[in-house]
């Protein structure tokens, strides 16, 4: 792995980005704006201190598993990615250049969705509210490592989309949001156990509700693990030699 | 100048279970060596074994005495796919500024390489808004990067006009002096004039090997398509 090579692609992708204003509104302002509509859905009730915090780890992790498959696919099938492959570009270097490349967006776009949330719509984070944002950015990597993982498993982009009912709406559905996780049937309290956005869920709602800690940071690694996890399969996936 | 750049021996790929390449055996030095043939018969494959991107079922290839695509050779050899590796939501220049970092090669080389192809005009336009011939250039001053000791091209003059053909050709021709070992593929049988050596190529096997003069006295024409035709005839027959 080298510094100098990962920097350079995290700082092309950047560049990538703030070429495309339409994708860099989107990622930066559609968080904001959905967490301000939930917000106005259930004016004068308690349920937006509830629902508010697991939005705030969804957003991180499904826009960047759509933007990553879709961007990574684009790679492979341009003829960039194999170019890349043949001069000295390290696995690692290309996916964790991808991962800072987003978790910096993430930064800033959860840094926008956070204090929106805590300022204007008066959401209640007992926690201390930088700790929100890192767990957004984990989040973040977790969703570039996924979404890294299954562009292996597509051939258009119009199928690397279709990844997202597979691989993310299940987490939605057992994260905690609709039933509390410790609710459900026992199988799917099982099966809500094994999936990471499941402690990124738990992690936010810990931070919004109590000022300890401890229970976020185990959460925090058991959502890093599993980014990393991706990560190692996702790089499994990037074959110098191609048939 | 390199004596022998590539010695392949055996060399086996298979695609679904048809041989793409069975059994081919060749050995490429320095100078301007023309890849020639039908497209689908192999060129490209041949070239992706080159650079070690290509899943190979038996043989070797070694590339200045060590395995193709080994490491210490991942920036000694420059290498151009067909469509134009370059990524077109960037300009000409950030295009080379990123791969010259992952060289590890200065900001000097960008506009050497930019100088090289002919694109200091539009060095800072996005490459998605140039012409087809254009985003090719782009393509082949990446691969000019930190100057390979092997540069593989796999038919970079598609598309382009004549005069720009010409001058690609002498800058092929440039490098080659300057002791880089060049294959260029071309299925434009014309084009083979302008090397120093030809390998003719059919159906997954290399049916001609010399000098454009060699080729042309050995089927007894006066020129290379014609050669090709006659050797495919005593090939079948």
């Amino acid at each position: 792995m080298s510094p100098r090579i990962l920097g350079a692609v995290a700082g092309r992708v950047l560049v990538q980005l703030r070429r495309d204003h339409r994708t860099l509104a989107m990622l930066l302002v559609l968080p904001c704006a959905l967490i301000t509509l939930l917000w106005w859905m259930f004016e004068d009730t308690p349920i937006f201190d509830e629902v508010g915090p697991a939005l705030l780890a969804l957003f991180p992790f499904i826009v960047m598993f759509l933007v990553t498959s879709v961007t990574t696919l684009r790679e492979r099938s341009g003829g960039t990615l194999e170019r890349l492959l043949a001069m000295p570009m390290g696995k690692l270097d290309f996916l964790l250049g991808y991962g800072v490349a987003f978790g910096v967006v993430a930064a800033v776009q959860s840094v926008l969705a956070v204090g929106l949330s805590v300022t204007l719509l008066d959401l209640d984070v007992q926690g201390p509210v930088w700790l929100l944002t890192v767990v957004a950015v984990v989040d973040a990597v977790l969703g570039t490592a996924l979404g890294l993982f299954v562009s292996a498993f597509a051939q258009t982009e119009f199928q690397a989309v279709q990844f997202m009912p597979l691989i993310v709406i299940p987490q939605i559905l057992l994260c905690g949001l609709f039933v509390p996780r410790d609710q459900l049937p026992d199988a799917l309290s099982v099966i809500s156990d094994l999936l990471p956005l499941s402690y990124a869920v738990d992690a936010m709602t810990t931070l919004t509700t109590t000022t300890e800690t401890g229970d976020v940071w185990v959460d925090l690694a058991v959502v890093a693990a599993f980014a990393v996890g991706a990560l190692a399969l996702g790089a499994a996936t990037l074959r110098r030699r191609t048939p | 100048m390199v004596k022998n750049a590539v010695e392949i021996r055996g060399l086996r790929v298979v695609r679904g279970d048809r041989p793409v390449l069975d059994q081919l055996d060749v050995t490429i030095g320095g100078g301007v060596t023309g890849l020639l043939g039908p497209s689908g018969c192999g060129k490209s494959t041949l070239m992706r074994c080159l650079v070690g991107v290509q899943r190979v079922a038996g043989g070797t290839v070694s590339v200045f005495g060590r395995p193709a695509g080994s490491r210490g050779l991942r920036d000694k050899v420059g290498y151009v796919t067909q469509a134009a590796s370059v990524y077109d939501d960037l300009t000409v220049a950030e295009n080379l500024h990123f791969f010259a970092r992952v060289l590890g090669v200065g900001s000097p080389e960008v506009d050497r390489v930019i100088e090289e192809v002919d694109l200091a005009g539009q060095r800072d336009r996005v490459v998605g808004r140039l012409s087809g011939g254009q985003r090719g250039r782009a393509s082949l001053a990446v691969a000019l990067l930190g100057t390979p000791d092997l540069l593989v091209l796999d038919e970079p003059t598609v598309g382009l006009d004549p005069v720009l053909r010409v001058e690609l050709w002498a800058l092929f021709h440039r490098l080659a002096d300057a002791g880089t070992a060049v294959l260029v593929s071309s299925h434009v049988m014309d084009e083979a004039e302008r090397c120093s050596r030809l390998l003719l190529m059919r159906e997954g096997r290399i049916i001609a090997d010399g000098t454009p003069a060699e080729i042309k006295e050995k089927a007894g024409v006066d020129d290379v398509e014609s050669a090709f035709l006659a050797i495919v005839r005593e090939d079948t027959a």
